[in-house]
């Protein structure tokens, strides 16, 4: 440094990667680099996993080898934990990129008998540290000690030179605790030592559906998003689904999609739908939604583009017989590989699941159209706001990919239409409403469109006539002789 | 002559089983460890006369034995023999605890 100069930097706090799927993202950059960050929750959520996960992405993407103090699990269980992110321990071990020293403190073995402090701990730690170069440490999970030592003084004392240890040697370094009660965020109160980084993991189970969420509580001298993130946990360890960056950012496409529906193109501006856009298709039942869909997807498929369908609802098998019936034929679509059914239950996971799930398909089968059918099965799951939060993620994603993509939306009547699509219509470009009613004693369908941003679109409510020849739509209906039931 | 030979072996084995092993665990001569060494010396002297044998090792100078015995406190004092295993931690100040965590019956 020069001298009679003081130079204050102004370089942000610098990070490290972990290398967890969104983790990173929400945290803008990683942990902070050289220091402590604690990570506490209930039992089951994930800690330890996401402490290897940091490890193991540290030594094989960054070249920083680390070590695991671990507390806890048994050698087998915590292989078997690093085997679930498809990784060998054993190997990463021979390789010198991890180092694993399980530390057992028995609480009935031990009688203290005087003054003592922790500097074992230290000399393992320390000795581990040297033998691979190791850049990150986790320790998993530090409150063992104080059940293990009961001089409630020298632990903290411990604890700090500890934290001043890890800092002085800037290593990166998580410390696992578990979920406390009484306004504590650990069980003893670790978060007091802790000063830069703290993440909660949060795992409730709500109506039998587990659901999984993280939140920074705390990170010093970093913006940080302050919500909760849904994260997951599946065969390729841990990740978190955060908001992707809002629609301000996408790129809005200029080019048109046919809707499938002859009628239905003139109706949006002559052309169709924009490529790229979000559509939302709602009625009551039996009003014609899926054969929209299905219509939009083997339009699709004809113009040599890939549709991903996703069933709530039915079986694959089921739509493709009904839709026969009104003169669709997926089967040869299917056939050329262009379109490709994902049946799941709505039940089977929580929203997170879903929206993970639906992702890694996209992104594996890169598809041109994606459609949901129906959206209302999951908004059943779970309340509308966890719905909205994990539409809004998957639209944000599908506009990113310029996917266009089509939501089926089962409505109940006036008021139920108002309440479930409050939240809903404003995150699709386009909304197609299918009515329902009576005319001379007859029931007739109908199709209007509520809204299509960008364009100038039909008013107009069309008669849909759907037959064993197809669907197309009709003359404008007027009000003579007509009897609404259901839609608005 | 099979009598004299298991009257030895029964002889041998009781003085085995009287027999202490002791190992103290340090790192490096710092005050609190040396007043563990001395506290130690003295309870073996008092308790344990001529049958005991302390070893110390100071993790300073060969850090990869603390894995072996699990030393995570210092000082450690790890009874290897007789079994079963024990431990204590602490410099051996409280010497009622100390014989309680060794398990020695107090000589009168």
């Amino acid at each position: 440094m020069p001298r009679g100069k003081l130079k204050i930097s102004r370089t942000p706090l610098p990070k490290i990667p972990t290398g967890i799927d969104g983790l990173d993202e929400v945290t803008s950059g990683g942990l902070p680099k050289g220091r402590t960050t604690l990570v506490c929750g209930s039992p089951g959520c994930g800690k330890t996993l996401l402490a290897m996960q940091f490890l193991a992405h540290g030594a094989l993407q960054y070249g920083e080898p680390g070590v695991c103090i671990e507390f806890e699990e048994a050698p087998d269980k915590l292989t078997a934990n690093v085997r679930s992110l498809g990784l060998d321990l054993r190997d990463l071990e021979k390789r010198k990129k991890l180092l694993v020293d399980h530390v057992r403190i028995e609480r009935n073995e031990i009688e203290e008998t005087g003054e003592y402090n922790l500097e074992g701990l230290f000399i393992r730690l320390g000795h581990a540290v040297d033998a691979i170069k190791a850049k990150r440490v986790v320790l998993d999970s530090i409150e063992t000690l104080f059940a293990g030592l009961s001089d409630a003084a020298i632990l903290r004392a411990e604890l700090r030179r500890l934290f001043r240890w890890l800092d002085d040697r800037s290593l990166t370094a998580i410390v696992t605790g578990e979920r406390g009660n009484n306004g504590l965020l650990t069980r003893h109160g670790l978060e007091e030592y802790i000063a830069d980084c703290v993440i909660l993991l949060d795992h409730r189970v709500n109506e039998q559906i587990s659901t999984r969420r993280l939140r920074i509580v705390k990170y010093r001298g970093s913006a940080h998003g302050t919500d909760e993130y849904p994260y997951m946990i599946d065969d390729d360890g841990m990740s978190v689904l955060p908001i992707t960056s809002l629609a301000l950012a996408h790129k809005a496409s200029a080019a048109r999609v046919s809707t499938g529906v002859s009628g239905l193109d003139d109706m949006l501006g002559g052309k169709g739908f924009f490529r790229g856009s979000s559509v939302l298709v709602s009625g009551t039942a039996g009003t014609g939604k899926s054969s929209i869909a299905a219509k939009f997807a083997s339009a699709a498929c004809a113009r040599g583009e890939s549709c991903l369908y996703f069933a709530f609802e039915e079986s694959p098998s089921q739509i493709i017989r009904n839709m026969r019936s009104v003169g669709i034929d997926l089967e040869p679509r299917i056939q050329k590989g262009l379109l490709h059914f994902h049946a799941v239950r709505p039940t089977s996971t929580g929203l997170e699941g879903h929206l993970a799930g639906m992702q890694k398909l996209v992104k594996q089968l890169r598809p041109n159209v994606v459609v949901v059918d129906p959206i209302t099965s999951i908004v059943s799951v779970s309340g509308i706001y966890g719905v909205k939060s994990m539409l809004t993620r998957l639209v944000d994603f599908l506009k990113v990919q310029q996917i266009t993509s089509m939501f089926t939306n089962l409505t109940f009547g006036r008021n139920h239409e108002e309440r479930t699509e409050e939240g809903v219509s404003s995150l699709m470009d386009t909304w197609i409403v299918l009515w329902d009613g009576e005319r001379n004693g007859q029931r007739t369908r109908g199709l209007y469109v509520v809204k299509s941003r960008g364009m100038a679109h039909s008013r107009e409510l069309r008669e849909l006539v759907v037959s064993h020849k197809g669907m197309e739509l009709g003359n404008v209906m007027t009000g003579d002789g007509l009897a609404t039931s259901g839609v608005g | 002559m099979n009598k004299s030979l298991t009257k030895k072996r029964r002889t041998t084995k009781r003085a085995r089983s009287n027999f202490w092993e002791l190992r103290l665990y340090i790192a490096g001569q710092t005050p609190n460890s040396i007043v563990a060494i001395a506290n130690l010396k003295k309870i073996c002297e008092d308790q344990l006369k001529g049958k005991y044998r302390i070893e110390v090792i100071d993790l300073l100078k060969k850090p990869q034995l603390a894995k072996g015995d699990q030393i995570v406190a210092i000082p450690t004092l790890v009874r290897r023999l007789p079994p079963p295993v024990k431990k204590i931690v602490g410099n051996l100040s409280k010497t009622e605890r100390a014989l309680v965590g060794l398990d020695i019956q107090p000589a009168r």
